[in-house]
């Protein structure tokens, strides 16, 4: 197993360097000028400068080696020393810097992650939590109402487009019954109880909408899943054997059903993050997302580069850890 | 199923023999897929001929009837431009149907291709499945917005504003989405290639094109309607997704998604906006993922009762 690992993380490595080139290439390759947008009355030489400020002035090889020197040595190094406040070198590394701001991306990246990880990570978690228990009563009693009013409630959910859902709750939530706000508020400091209970009113929308969607999501692998081993020979056995029905259910079938379920939620969260993208531009959340949207329309492309690389290293690394984690669980799964 | 009682069986109370008919019974019997395919064909119908009967311009400014609710003239109100709403909605129902559809019929097409490729060929089988799994790390939301950005008004100057970003959606959509085809159908030609008639068709020195045109494809097209039908969701999903960050269709070359985008700065005045648009997305999507669901069930030979 241990083996596989070291395997899997040497393989990831060219596949993370393929992949930040194959986004390199594609935002160089394009027919888009970032200084285009300045204005005509610029003279040629100005214009050269303002390009080799950029760094634009070199070819694109040294180009795309300098970027990778900068976030896999030069950022790594920096985050060190924060943490430590040991001193590597003289402190004066060239970090990668985002043309509309001119401040480093990292830094930029570090204030937007928490309120996408509050957002996304609590739906997740609620999504996880529902979804187990409504997978298995419909698979404990499938055909049931429950299960079919469980199952088709799955398939809106997961059909509906989280953008539709979040208006749709905005509309009625918020325009109608004015429960909740529909912007969210990043300025918001959790001191007191008033201002902990405006945090948790503005959170609760759009946590409620990537929740219905993880859970419609989730609940259908684990009802498949608990489905599967619910017809299993061994389930037979234990019954025969007199074990009682909430042990058999919920010791024999629930453990083996969730190992698939387990790299099913691990897969799950980089897509998430792309997710919530769509999710923070309704509820206008300052998160990872609408950084990267705004990076987009601006056409700031270090910042495109690093977001979406650090989108990629997400789903590398969650494969890797649900390819693990399956390992792990299933001991029939070898792969030495 | 009343012409299966002609074809002659031995024994009278036999189910249909044909495969096509016991499909099409396996299908019927998933009342979900059924009703899906039902909602799926009104909504094109809806779509494709509701403009001859409702034949308002759908890009008629008429500023005075601005901010409508629903009327006679009117059925879905009107916008702040005094834009009709159902021609608007009927409109956009026509280009995001028709940019799902060619979206997964290249990504068919790719899938199809690499899979089967990669499955009968067993030197291509290790790169190609190396390239599929280095697709599918991909970051596919944020590359889709960012390619957009970058080629859109390239393709636009080429092409015209409208073809120009029809055949970047569709082209990026298609390009990003074929991976999940290629596996299953590169699954299902390994099994297939096994098979006693392909090695009879080899040894009687049939060539390989029509190997895989003749015997492989027919075999493992169960899963490629499968991936279809759940192609077009996906497909219409994404390029809302798209419309709603503001980088797909521009607004007078309107689709389901950039309607609920532009509506929803109007949420106020006229929620109906956001609703149907949003609403007529999730109805095609949810009726076809039913439709891929009884298509599934419908195809799998476990499933079949004989």
């Amino acid at each position: 197993m241990f083996k596989f690992t070291l395997r899997r993380l040497f393989f990831a490595v060219p596949t993370l360097l393929v992949i930040s080139f194959v986004i390199f290439a594609l935002l160089d390759l394009a027919p888009n000028n970032p200084t285009g947008d300045l204005p005509l009355t610029i003279p040629p030489e100005v214009r050269e400068q303002i390009r080799a400020a950029l760094g634009l002035d070199q070819p694109f090889l040294i180009r795309y080696l300098r970027w990778l020197h900068q976030f896999f040595i030069n950022e790594p190094l920096n985050i060190l020393e924060q943490i430590t406040g040991w001193q590597f070198g003289d402190g004066h590394r060239l970090r990668v810097l985002s043309w509309a701001t001119r401040s480093p991306v990292v830094d930029l990246v570090v204030q937007r992650m928490p309120q996408t990880l509050w957002v996304v990570g609590l739906s997740y978690l609620f999504g996880v939590l529902l979804a187990i228990p409504i997978g298995v009563l419909s698979a404990y009693k499938q055909y049931s109402i429950f299960d079919q009013i469980g199952t088709f409630i799955s398939m809106v959910g997961y059909s509906v487009p989280t953008f539709f859902t979040g208006v749709l709750l905005i509309v009625v939530f918020s325009s109608y019954l004015h429960w909740f706000p529909s912007v969210y508020d990043t300025n918001l400091r959790v001191t007191d109880w008033s201002s902990l209970m405006a945090q948790i009113k503005q959170m609760f929308l759009p946590v409620m909408v990537l929740t219905l969607y993880n859970v419609s999501h989730i609940s259908r692998f684990v009802r498949a899943s608990m489905l599967d081993n619910l017809h299993q020979d061994y389930v037979r056995t234990a019954r025969a054997k007199g074990v009682k029905e909430k042990t058999v259910l919920l010791v024999h079938v629930l453990r083996n059903s969730l190992i698939p379920v387990v790299t099913v939620i691990a897969l799950g969260v980089p897509t998430i993050f792309s997710g919530a993208i769509i999710t923070e531009q309704v509820f206008r959340v300052n998160g990872l997302g609408q950084l990267l949207i705004v990076a987009v329309q601006g056409g700031d492309i270090p910042m495109v580069q690093t977001l979406t690389f650090i989108f990629a290293v997400l789903i590398v690394l969650f494969n890797l850890i649900a390819d693990v984690l399956y390992g792990i669980l299933d001991p029939r799964i070898r792969y030495d | 199923m009343t012409d299966v009682a002609a074809i002659p069986s031995t024994v009278s109370t036999t189910p249909p023999r044909s495969l096509m008919a016991a499909t099409w019974r396996q299908f019927r019997a998933h009342r979900g897929g059924f009703a899906g395919l039902i909602v799926f064909v009104a909504i094109l119908l809806i779509v494709f001929i509701g403009p001859l009967i409702h034949s308002v311009d759908p890009n008629k400014i008429d500023i005075r009837a601005k901010n409508q609710g629903p009327s006679l003239l009117h059925p879905f109100g009107t916008d702040n431009l005094g834009h009709d709403m159902l021609a608007q909605v009927m409109a956009g129902g026509r280009i995001s149907l028709a940019v799902g559809i060619t979206a997964m019929l290249l990504a068919l097409f790719l899938g199809t291709l690499v899979g089967v490729t990669s499955g009968y060929f067993r030197r291509l089988d290790g790169p190609l499945m190396r390239l599929t799994d280095l697709f599918l790390a991909l970051p596919l939301l944020p590359l889709l917005l960012v390619i957009i950005m970058l080629f859109r008004d390239t393709l636009r100057s080429y092409f015209g504003p409208e073809t120009g970003i029809f055949i970047l959606i569709v082209f990026v959509i298609g390009v990003t989405s074929w991976m999940h085809t290629a596996r299953i159908v590169r699954g299902d030609v390994l099994a297939v290639k096994r098979l006693e008639f392909v090695m009879a068709a080899k040894s009687s020195g049939m060539r390989e094109y029509r190997i895989i045109l003749k015997h492989i494809l027919p075999n493992v097209m169960s899963s490629i309607m499968v991936s279809a039908t759940l192609g077009i969701a996906s497909a219409i999903i994404t390029e809302s997704a798209l419309s709603f960050l503001g980088l797909g269709f521009p607004s007078d070359f309107p689709t389901w998604g950039r309607l609920l985008f532009d509506g929803a700065s109007f949420l106020q005045i006229t929620p109906s906006r956001v609703l149907w648009p949003g609403l007529a997305i999730s109805l095609t999507v949810l009726s076809v993922n039913y439709l891929g669901d009884a298509v599934r069930d419908a195809l799998d030979p476990r499933m079949l009762k004989s």
